[in-house]
């Protein structure tokens, strides 16, 4: 039997990113709020302090800060006709877990979407007709559009203290940044990064075929810097010890870094760790939520009553919160009924490898998770796609973030994977060589979706996630391109030899790829289609918002969190200044 | 790996419908023989077999071999801990096959995948004889577990084989603390610095020929300030040769 609590104004699902924005817009606004964090508290002190940290086991091959899938995982099939099976461990993406979530984890490469990817079926078809975007691609327009967006990037970006060039101030474009990028209101709040050498070589190149290399946007502090809360961050040293890891010099942009400190003085809030929540509570309606179902690390339950409730966790998990919850009308692919679970997308991927002789030093151990250069050139729509027979595309980029010799180890093709040569290769390729990386958009298809499996389940006893998905033929399509334009650049690198590495035939969760699942609770301005309004409010539940990745109708060809960063306090911002005044709908369906 | 390795590797795993069986299926706990002196989970049946076998793996050139470096060290250690335990695998069944794109299914933690692979191998004429094989009739029958020639028990040979070198480029390359990489072989093979690592003040030079020798966490802890050190170091001439002597982190020569 649950033991029931007093009632909050609002109580948050998970501590990441969009919980600690959450916990201090609303208890700034002066509402009484409980964040649940399935994880344990974590900080920089002492939790991501060197010399412990720089334990590439533990952490990056041990999975050490993400979640116990032991405990919650999900299943995968490629297509609907074949059966799930469970992810038993770690491989294409990697969750995070405990305070912070993958906001500690992450490389802090912080990119914005384009002003088309925001409209990105009326943008396509608009310029190229209706036939671009084929049949099964179930792709929409966000509801919002980048300018409306624009002033809560800036926040957030201030706020993580991210450093870079402005290509767009104001609607006038500058030598040294993204040339395409939607026009910004301010220039970033610190300047870029050192560049590396294999940085420096891919620039070069890039530049000498008329491209526009910009430094990649870096959430690891270039300079001491105070963000708008007070929160103090120091410089980044370079480490390469960064993706997978926590860094323990408050030197990258983490929530209990940036934002934390700054609520958990306010008697407002509470924070409650171990505590997993496993149900949204609806009422006899099931029009409202009233709260949520928690069980805490000794296994008992509790009903956490509240006004408002904030699904801040993972993307993935927020959509199977809904769907263990009864929330809206789960997604049927058969029918193209239903909206939760809907259009799933992932980030599609390839790269190409450059191999030098060994007077060409690149010392890549000296690294930063978003230490690179890149070219935003065919991203987007950024380049004509007339006649391609795709929409979307890529950035492509060098990104130096270490060289940790477990999992980094390059060898040319052909050298055989153990022995002498291996071993000899791997020596004399370590300091030589460099990857780059087209990472690109990932479209949503009907037959791409998360629902509930029918066999496996977690430890509490509900059913797991179950992920359907393949790459598409469009993605596919734009890939080859993209990947054909990256090795262009690395042909003009003057190098000893260059390999490509095409997107796999057929998605596989066992290789990691990125971090970046989107889509299941989809926004948008009908209900038909979406799961939440334009201000992450649920169509079917008006007191219960829901952040996260999971709001992307489809993925565009950047990283996820500046975008959920907006959208977190943008939406923080829609139920302030108006949930507040007037309890209900924000938006007529 | 390269990419294509992993592609190969994941088509050969996700196989095991009918192959050769070689030895039993284990009973659900598995006995427990002696282990090796020194060791907590092998055998001296798994040594014989095991330290030719990493050697072809990972071979003695100008660097150790790797039992030279303490991999089966290493590899014993993680088997007899919760790695070896599976903690944090969902193993739970329904065990079914899947497809090679939805990875390991076997539901077996590691330590039962070592276990029942090297009872089978031992019970294996081939697999008893391979210490006193030519290294190149030895890597024939590497190549052969590889390529999922057999079942060990419940374990598709290709299985074994990936987790064991898997296994033994973490030895290799791994924190020293863990009974691996001796001597920091691993690391200074291709140069890495190891625990100890800023370079804010070396990014910039580029092709700059940075030759400190490599720091475990241990060094590292035993040093003065912290993992990265208090205070960015002198900036190095990137002209310059080489030191010819390794320096510690304050700058002094060891």
């Amino acid at each position: 039997m649950a033991r029931k609590l007093d009632r909050v104004d609002a109580v948050l699902v998970g501590m990441g990113w969009t919980g600690a924005i959450f916990a201090k817009e609303l208890t700034d606004a002066g509402l009484k709020v409980v964040g649940l964090e399935r994880g344990e508290m974590h900080d920089t002190v002492p939790d991501w302090q060197a010399p412990g940290m720089h334990d590439e086991l533990k952490y990056a091959v041990r999975w050490g800060l993400m979640q116990d899938l032991s405990r919650e995982t999900l299943t995968f099939r490629n297509r609907r006709d074949q059966v799930a099976l469970p992810m038993r461990q770690f491989g294409s993406f990697l969750p995070g877990t405990n305070v912070g979530g993958a906001g500690v984890h992450w490389n802090g490469q912080t990119y914005r979407f384009l002003p088309a990817d925001f409209e990105l079926r009326s943008h396509f078809t608009r310029k190229y007709g209706r036939d671009v975007i084929a049949p099964d691609h179930t792709i929409q327009d966000w509801g919002i559009t980048y300018d409306e967006l624009e002033p809560f990037y800036d926040r957030f970006e201030k706020v993580c203290g991210i450093g870079g060039r402005a290509g767009n101030l104001r609607g006038s474009v500058r030598p040294g940044g993204n040339p395409f990028e939607g026009t910004r209101s301010s220039e970033y709040p610190n300047p870029p990064m050192t560049q590396s050498h294999a940085g420096a070589l891919f620039g070069q190149a890039a530049a000498s075929l008329g491209l526009h290399p910009f430094p990649v946007p870096s959430a690891n502090m270039t300079r001491p810097y105070t963000n708008p809360y007070g929160a103090r961050l120091q410089p980044c040293m370079y480490c390469g010890y960064c993706e997978r890891f926590g860094c323990e010099h408050f030197a990258k942009a983490s929530p209990q870094v940036c934002v934390l400190p700054a609520v958990m003085t306010n008697p407002g809030f509470v924070l409650r760790t171990r505590a997993q929540v496993t149900r949204v509570l609806l009422d006899a309606r099931r029009e409202r939520a009233t709260g949520v179902r928690y069980v805490d690390a000794q296994g008992r339950e509790f009903e956490q009553p509240a006004d408002i409730v904030v699904l801040c966790a993972y993307g993935l998990w927020n959509v199977h919160l809904l769907l263990v919850s009864g929330i809206g009308k789960p997604y049927d692919p058969v029918t193209g009924q239903g909206v939760v679970g809907r259009n799933y997308a992932y980030q599609t991927m390839s790269s190409v490898s450059v191999f030098y002789d060994k007077d060409v030093r690149l010392n890549p151990f000296m690294g930063a998770g978003a230490l690179g250069t890149v070219i935003d050139d065919y991203n987007g729509d950024n380049f004509d796609h007339g006649g391609l027979g795709f929409f979307g595309g890529a950035y492509i980029a060098v990104n130096t973030t270490g060289a940790r010799p477990i999992l980094h180890h390059p060898v040319p093709p052909g050298t055989p994977r153990w022995g002498a040569a291996w071993k000899k290769a791997v020596a004399d390729n370590y300091n030589h060589a460099l990857s780059i990386g087209c990472h690109g958009s990932s479209a949503a298809h009907r037959q791409n979706y998360l629902s509930l499996d029918p066999t496996y389940r977690d430890a509490y006893g509900r059913p797991l996630l179950r992920l359907t998905f393949d790459y598409t033929d469009n993605d596919r399509r734009m890939s080859a391109h993209v990947t054909d334009q990256a090795e262009r650049i690395a042909r003009a690198m003057g190098a000893r030899l260059v390999h490509r590495s095409d997107l796999a035939e057929t998605y596989s969760i066992t290789p990691y790829q990125t971090t970046h699942n989107t889509g299941g609770a989809v926004m948008g301005d009908n209900p038909r289609t979406s799961v939440v309004n334009k201000y992450l409010q649920s169509w079917d539940v008006p007191n219960l918002f829901v952040q996260g990745a999971c709001v992307f109708p489809q993925n565009a060809g950047y990283n996820p969190t500046d975008t959920v960063g907006a959208l977190a306090y943008w939406s923080a911002r829609a139920l302030v200044d108006r949930y507040r005044k007037a309890p209900g709908p924000l938006v007529q369906a | 790996m390269t990419r294509t390795g992993r592609r190969d590797w994941l088509r050969r795993v996700g196989a095991g419908g009918a192959l050769p069986l070689v030895g039993q299926v284990a009973p659900a706990t598995v006995a427990h023989a002696r282990t090796a002196d020194g060791h907590v989970f092998f055998t001296a049946a798994d040594i014989a077999f095991l330290t030719p076998a990493v050697d072809r793996l990972l071979p003695e050139d100008g660097f150790p071999s790797a039992s030279q470096a303490g991999v089966l060290t290493y590899i014993d250690r993680q088997l007899a801990g919760p790695y070896g335990a599976g903690e944090r695998l969902y193993l739970k069944g329904p065990l079914r096959q899947g497809t090679p794109e939805q990875g390991y299914q076997l539901g077996l933690p590691p330590a039962a995948v070592y276990r029942e692979s090297l009872d089978a191998l031992a019970s294996h004429a081939a697999g008893r004889g391979f210490a006193s094989r030519a290294p190149e009739e030895q890597d024939a029958f590497l190549r052969q577990l590889e390529a999922g020639r057999w079942m060990l028990k419940r374990v598709p040979s290709a299985v074994f084989f990936e987790t064991l070198l898997a296994n033994c480029i973490e030895g290799y390359f791994a924190d020293p603390q863990y009974g691996g990489n001796r001597d920091m072989a691993g690391w200074r093979m291709v140069g890495f610095p190891g625990a100890f690592a800023n370079f804010s003040q070396w990014v910039g030079h580029h092709g700059a020929r940075f030759s400190r020798a490599p720091m475990s966490i241990a060094m590292t802890s035993a040093s003065a300030g912290q993992g990265h050190g208090a205070h960015p170091r002198a900036a190095p001439d990137a002209r310059a040769p080489a030191p010819a002597r390794p320096v510690r982190p304050d700058g002094e020569p060891r």
